[in-house]
């Protein structure tokens, strides 16, 4: 049994080992800095010019990937997955791969099915 | 039976309290319920016959001020669980009273962006990209909305002195679920928005 286990239960289980405001608002800061470079990316990517055309096949990677970094922070800190309990984070993750699996797939199954369609198979 | 009393529940066999497990829960299988509607939106995109088309139409500027709108939205409501766990009342009350008017904002800049849109040709069943959009966005605003009511309901019992730090997980929960609300966003956004 794990030390949240072991502990008692009501506000002092809900209370343990979570960060203080001063983390809360840096998260938030991160956030919103994210948010920002995402609209840049997006911004740049649609402009003519040199950076605009690095970064025009690139884009979607870079946009993923800062969204990825967003949904981790707020899961870790703000949902408290990093100090609460493994058995909550396991019913979120677990979910959640079984969601990417889903989402992959689909979109693999009908770029077949269209290719398919047009004669390219 | 005192609240505190009320507050602690019998023991599990988790050691965790059991609402807490129960909304972690729901939360697994909403991101089941958002993985079908995402995917759907992206086999969809960029089949249509007729427009407007998400080139057209999406609006970036509008939907950026909604995003921030949540991402303050949830460090909000983490000050007022923040508050209400170490029993600073008036910061309870603040930060979860700002998270609500964040939450009724988001609301009503889609309301405007959906009556914008219908003005502009876009409905339900105009193309494939009208009926994913709204159904996948629809959704997420019927969430935010049903988030907010909790939101209310749970500032209410604040306003009331009823929301003591032995009762924080009432807080947590709820906050649990706007997180999620937001993270949910943090994918709709760019998916539907900047890779249109």
């Amino acid at each position: 049994m794990d030390s949240h286990a072991a502990a008692p239960q009501g506000h002092e289980d809900a209370a343990h080992a979570h960060p203080g405001p001063g983390l809360y608002v840096k998260i938030g800061i991160v956030l919103f800095v994210l948010t920002g470079l995402e609209v840049a990316a997006y911004e740049i990517a649609h402009r003519p010019g040199a950076l605009g055309a690095f970064l025009k096949p690139i884009v979607v990677p870079v946009l993923l990937l800062l969204s990825a970094f967003k949904f981790a922070l707020v899961a870790m800190f703000y949902m408290h997955l990093k100090q609460d309990s493994k058995l909550l984070s396991g019913l979120f993750v677990f979910p959640l791969i079984i969601a990417t699996v889903v989402i992959v797939s689909l979109i693999a199954l009908f770029i077949y099915h269209y290719t398919y369609q047009r004669g390219m198979l | 039976m005192t609240d505190h009393a009320h507050a602690l529940h019998p023991p599990t066999t988790t050691g965790l309290d059991n609402r807490k497990v129960a909304i972690w829960t729901f939360i697994g299988s909403e991101c089941l319920f958002f993985a079908s509607l995402i995917s759907t939106y992206l086999v969809y995109k960029g089949r249509d016959t007729r427009g407007p088309t998400p080139d057209e139409i999406l609006q970036i500027p509008l939907v950026t001020f909604g995003t921030a709108l949540l991402l303050f939205s949830s460090l909000f409501v983490v000050l007022a669980l923040n508050g209400a766990q170490s029993g600073n009342r008036k910061r309870l009350i603040l930060w979860l009273g700002m998270t609500i008017v964040c939450g009724l904002f988001f609301v009503g800049m889609q309301v405007y962006e959906f009556q914008h849109f219908v003005h502009e040709g876009l409905k339900m069943q105009t193309n494939l990209f009208g009926a994913s959009f709204y159904t996948l966005t629809g959704f997420h605003g019927t969430h935010v909305t049903i988030g907010v009511i909790w939101l209310i309901t749970v500032f209410i019992t604040a306003l009331r002195g009823k929301l003591p730090p032995e009762r924080a997980l009432n807080l947590e929960i709820a906050a649990l679920y706007w997180h999620f609300v937001d993270v949910v966003w943090i994918v709709i956004f760019p998916v539907v928005y900047l890779m249109k």
